[in-house]
């Protein structure tokens, strides 16, 4: 007992002080930067200290330097809060996170349930990579704000593209037996039901996260299925040996995906030797004709050696320094309300816009396929070769999907 | 039907001998020296990667000999300067080091070689199907991984059932003392004996690292099955190690290939009980559970049959 | 191990020693009760409160570990079902206004813990050994996975969470504000601590260290060491839920990290560290540890590897864990003879930190060249900056390091002279060391 004195002492440095005058922005970046989770948290933060860097170089946000904060949260939720918690001691106003929709719910509860308590020192939670519809619909809060779409949207905008290819006649879907992958997998048999009656779904599999070591008993089952195109939500290992598999057994068939741009995605693609077969949905590539798109990514080519994982990365930087012009201030409520309905040109070109109902972004989403590039397709992935080629570009207005959201807004 | 009994058997087969593969050296090391060895993942990892590095500069076959010996020569500098001073302090004392050992290892392979995959490919030589069944391609690689599974069976059997170091060995196990006071050197035999079951790791590292993702985090990913497989077969036996593999990679093969669920052989749950646990546990199908069947038989095997499937010992 | 653990019952004590020993509980209790006047910002109170909480978690492991003998991997699955079944209450409590307010929920997670322990006790404890922690380790395994296929109790991997401030007032105190949970804390910590050491005391406890130290003598004594197991395994099952409990009270949210093998590793570590051999042992090995866990990586970027080395020192240099380092002196000390070891420590220490920190250093350098090429030069670890690219920070890591570690190993023979010298001293006294 007498020892937590001393401890007490130890613990003083760690957690000095309550918050300062704000001479800067800081941004606590909460994300894995050790353990499983590193090698994508790492990529992150690098990405947003960039994004920071290029903010300050253009004075910082509402004349005040621009700081990212990093908090390692070792994927945990509980540490997550802990570190959120480390953060606010900090003087750290606003947050962001991206890994993990476990995380991303327990912080936004942690969020939510923090305003709600400490009134006047209000932070905010800036979601750019957790896609858990419910996030944005039963369980929405007006703090958090998210500037990836959700598994459902890109579901949306990817079905919208199924529906105008009429070489798909037999889908199979392997998912990661969690929420993600079954939010993936329920939207996928809904929205292709009602888009295109005419596809057979002829397996529908989840398979536990990250514990399969030998993905060939479920390519033998897509074999045996007669499959021609597979939709998985799959990333990071399970992504990686599942093409594996699928090589090695000459499986022959086309992949929708979400994160097969993920670290270690192209790789595995080029290993498996699917040229053009892998596609994926997101909010841009690289390779987009867009000039100033392409200038940013040189530049973080240049002094990082990935490519741009996260343009919602940068809309969420550029938003929230315009949201603090738009404002006049920094304080996050006021930040909050001039973020709502804002409506932006994109990182890679178009409109988007931050629907107030329940702060989910909306943007165009691009289907693009990896391999083989043409004179069109200046960047590869992970120095495989390969680069992203666009197939399809779904604007805005034909991502909409409608939000069961019920807001408690601030008085 | 028969197509999904052949290609899942081919399957259990081959997943059961790179079980075999990883878990032959922790059997040595368990079950010889009584060892918890935490850090057994962690040298299959540092063999992936030396065999990742070797192979860069001189090819895959010689990274296939070289890498087990450097991580053979460290085991064994483990085990001489640090396991030795612990092992006095029992096994806990044991399990904590190299517990402790699995953290700076994982921690010095992400900053040797960063946290991303490493592009190992698999040797051109092998990069071909082997035979095609059922229009399913079954690669030679994979069967280099069998071939190989097997050699290190039957090599290790030889070496412990039949020549003078494996009696020795056997010997200092239960009666350390008598055999230090026939003139061996218990310590080497020791010593001796964690550095072939570390090498055996990385043999398996060099091997699976193509075949699987070479990661920093490809450790701790395996998680406990090793063990399963060392207990399940029965400690201080080499052919129940084997058995226990080929058994649980076949039945999570076969329980993979199966949809079967509860609502399925019954019929679907009254709508009353749709929203509590009963309809999980209703809906889960036989596939979703495959991967945790090995604990099962773990806790069942230790139940009804502490000594394992071919152990002569209790654990 | 047993010559170690032997001091965990002492025989029952004097009068004089008696109000010692209830001045030390009360004095616990002040401190526990200043401690947030002194530290008041919210990071310090929310590492107060897991402190608190792994003091309990640590110290109910340490009834199977220390005064039992028995090695769990899964102890993790009492902790977190007790969790799970606090927020639960905690959500049922606040829907239908039942009349429980928060400060006797986490009992509600000692009587889950109790249950599951009960539950799965009985085929866990019939062996001691290599087959219990197998066992102990396959059930964590499925339970954990089971975690994530029902769905409906345990909410997938994102948990289930809860609100704390919907429950009944007490006081006035609604258990929102952090220093309120920290108060909760600290009380329960007080009361199951001081539980838990009376447990030591019972014929129970005595008859733990006995199937501990030799289970053949205590069947003969007719006890059956099973049921002794079996007993301590649900005691110890109780205690860890009201930690999950706690745990779950400060997070507001239950999910399947807390089941998971790394909860069960991060309490043996803890336990292990503290030192198993006395009582006190885990509470030093909680603390230490979560403030190492909380600590190191704010610190530091490569703190996994500092983690692994420090346990990995710990093991090799004090077996009996930081506990049984201290205890060590205490014969020194009654004999007088402690002046004779200090003056080598201190000389011993010098060089020591020297070579630790050019290992730090040469870490650092290295970590700056090979994990962040293209980063600025000028990096800051454990609150110092340096330039990683100057030479003479290269130098200066070097000779730390080298000179430190020749200097270090003399004067480590220099601490093991004084250290010979000063128990024969207390040996003459007729005080073992």
């Amino acid at each position: 007992m007498r020892k937590l004195v001393i401890a007490a002492a130890f613990a003083l440095p760690m957690f000095g002080g309550a918050a300062m005058a704000q001479e800067t922005v800081k941004i606590g970046y909460i994300d894995p930067l050790s353990g499983g989770g590193a090698s994508v948290g790492e990529v992150g933060l690098k990405t947003f200290q960039f994004l920071a860097d290029e903010l300050n170089a253009k004075g910082g946000i509402q004349g005040k330097k621009v700081e990212i904060v990093p908090f390692d949260n070792k994927t945990n939720p509980q540490e997550s809060l802990i570190q959120a918690q480390k953060a606010i001691d900090s003087g750290v106003r606003f947050l962001t996170q991206g890994n993990g929709s476990s995380v991303a719910g327990a912080l936004s509860d942690f969020v939510t349930k923090y305003n709600e308590r400490n009134p006047g020192k209000e932070v905010l939670y800036f979601n750019y990579a957790a896609v858990d519809p419910v996030l944005t619909n039963a369980k929405c809060s007006f703090w958090h704000f998210r500037w990836d779409a959700n598994s459902d949207i890109k579901m949306e905008a990817l079905t919208n593209y199924m529906k105008t290819v009429p070489s798909i006649k037999n889908v199979y879907l392997i998912n990661q037996d969690y929420s993600f992958g079954e939010s993936v997998r329920s939207s996928a048999k809904a929205m292709l039901a009602a888009k295109r009656p005419d596809i057979k779904i002829v397996g529908d599999e989840l398979h536990p996260l990250l514990k399969i070591t030998d993905f060939a008993p479920y390519i033998a089952k897509i074999k045996a299925s007669g499959a021609d195109t597979v939709v998985t939500g799959n990333w990071g290992q399970d992504f990686a040996l599942l093409l594996k598999a699928a090589a090695d057994a000459g499986l022959k068939v086309n992949w929708y995906t979400y994160y097969a741009g993920g670290t270690g995605g192209p790789t595995a693609v080029k290993q498996a030797n699917l040229n053009h077969q892998v596609f994926q949905v997101g909010e841009g590539i690289p390779n987009l004709d867009h000039p100033s798109s392409q200038e940013f990514e040189k530049a973080i080519r240049a002094k990082y050696d990935f490519s741009l994982f996260y343009p919602r990365a940068v809309n969420e930087m550029r938003m929230l320094a315009a949201a603090a012009d738009k404002a006049k201030s920094i304080d996050p409520i006021k930040v909050a309300l001039a973020l709502e309905g804002m409506e932006v040109e994109v990182f890679d070109g178009g409109k988007g816009n931050m629907r107030k109902d329940d702060h989910q972004f909306f943007q165009p989403i691009y289907i693009s396929s990896l391999g083989d590039r043409t004179e069109k397709e200046p960047f590869d992935e992970e120095k495989t070769g390969w680069g992203w080629k666009l197939v399809a570009k779904i604007d805005t207005p034909a991502t909409v999907l409608p939000t069961t959201c019920k807001m408690e807004r601030p008085n | 039907m028969l197509e999904l009994i052949v290609i899942s058997t081919l399957n259990g087969v081959l997943f059961g001998m790179l079980l075999f593969l990883m878990a032959s050296g922790l059997t040595v090391i368990f079950s010889m020296l009584g060892v918890l060895n935490f850090a057994h993942a962690s040298f299959y990892m540092l063999g992936a990667f030396f065999g990742f590095q070797v192979s860069r500069w001189f090819g895959f076959w010689p990274a296939l000999l070289i890498a087990p010996l450097l991580a053979g020569a460290l085991g064994a500098g483990v085990e001489r300067f640090g396991l030795r001073r612990v092992h006095r302090n029992g096994h806990v004392a044991e399990l904590l080091f190299t517990f402790g050992l699995a953290f700076v290892i994982e921690e010095l392979v992400q900053i040797i070689w960063g946290k991303s995959p490493v592009d190992f490919r698999i040797p051109a030589l092998l990069d071909f199907p082997a035979f095609t069944i059922f229009s399913t391609n079954y690669p030679a690689y994979k069967m280099f991984m069998l071939l190989v599974s097997i050699a290190i069976f039957v090599g290790l059997l030889l070496v412990l059932k039949k020549t003078r170091i494996g009696l020795i060995v056997q010997a200092a196990l239960t009666h350390p003392h008598m055999v230090g006071h026939l003139g061996h050197n218990v310590g080497r035999i020791f010593m001796l004996v964690f550095g072939v079951g570390t090498a055996l790791a990385a043999v398996a590292g060099v091997i699976a690292g193509p075949a699987l993702v070479t990661q920093s985090n490809m450790a701790g990913l395996l998680g406990p099955i090793l063990f399963v497989v060392v207990v399940v077969g029965g400690l201080g036996s080499l052919p129940g190690a084997f058995v226990a593999s080929l058994l649980i990679g076949l039945v999570q093969t076969f329980a993979v290939s199966m949809n079967g669920s509860l609502s399925g052989a019954f019929g679907p749950l009254s709508p009353a009980y749709a929203s509590s646990w009963l309809a999980d546990i209703w809906g889960v199908t036989i596939a979703q559970v495959a991967p945790i069947v090995p604990y099962v038989l773990l806790v069942l095997i230790l139940i009804f049959r502490p000594m394992g499937l071919l152990g002569t010992r209790d654990t | 191990m047993s010559e170690l653990t032997a001091s965990a019952a002492p025989p029952l004590p004097a009068t004089a020693e008696k109000l010692k020993f209830y001045g030390l509980w009360v004095i616990a209790g002040l401190v526990l009760l200043l401690l947030p006047k002194i530290f008041s910002s919210g990071g310090s109170l929310t590492t107060f409160s897991l402190i608190g909480i792994s003091i309990i978690f640590s110290l109910s492991y340490n009834i199977l570990l220390g005064q039992t003998g028995m090695l769990s991997f899964g102890h993790a699955v009492y902790y977190g079902l007790g969790g799970f079944l606090v927020i639960h209450a905690i959500n049922i409590i606040g829907a239908n206004k039942l009349a429980i307010p928060l400060p006797i929920v986490p009992l509600i997670g000692g009587l889950a813990g109790l249950f599951f322990a009960v539950l799965l006790g009985w085929v866990s404890t019939q062996r001691s050994g290599t087959a219990f922690a197998m066992i102990s380790l396959g059930v964590a395994e499925l339970i954990a996975s089971s975690a994530l296929i029902l769905r409906t109790f345990f909410g997938g991997e994102a948990g289930v969470s809860a609100n704390r401030t919907k429950l009944l007032k007490l006081f006035g105190w609604n258990f929102g504000p952090q220093i309120q949970i920290y108060y909760l804390v600290a009380a329960w910590t007080l009361i199951a601590v001081i539980a838990m050491y009376a447990l030591t005391r019972t014929p129970l406890g005595r008859m733990c260290n006995a199937v501990r130290d030799n289970p053949e003598r205590v069947q003969f004594v007719g006890y059956n060491p099973h049921v002794v197991r079996y007993l301590a395994f649900c005691f110890s099952g109780f205690f860890a839920g009201v930690a999950g409990g706690l745990a779950a009270i400060n997070f507001e949210i239950a999910n399947s990290a807390y089941l998971g093998a790394e909860q069960s590793g991060t309490v043996l570590f803890a336990t292990y560290i503290g030192g198993v051999g006395f009582f006190i042992g885990p509470i030093v090995g909680a603390i230490f540890v979560t403030l190492l866990s909380l600590g190191l990586s704010d610190l530091t970027q490569v703190w996994q590897l500092y983690f692994g080395l420090i346990f990995i020192a710990v093991v090799l240099f004090a077996p009996g864990g930081i506990t049984g380092l201290l205890m060590m002196h205490r014969p020194l000390l009654r004999a007088g003879a402690l002046a004779r070891v200090l003056p080598s420590y201190l000389i011993a220490l010098l060089p020591t930190l020297a070579m630790i920190a050019g290992l730090v250093l040469s870490i650092e350098t290295t970590v700056h060249y090979t994990v962040n090429p293209g980063d600025d030069s000028h990096i800051k670890a454990f609150g110092v900056n340096f330039d990683a690219a100057s030479p003479y920070i290269w130098a200066m890591a070097a000779i730390l390091l080298i000179g430190g570690f020749l200097l270090a190993r003399k004067t480590w023979g220099w601490v093991a002279l004084a250290w010979d010298s000063a128990s024969s001293a207390a040996r003459e006294k007729g005080i073992a060391p």
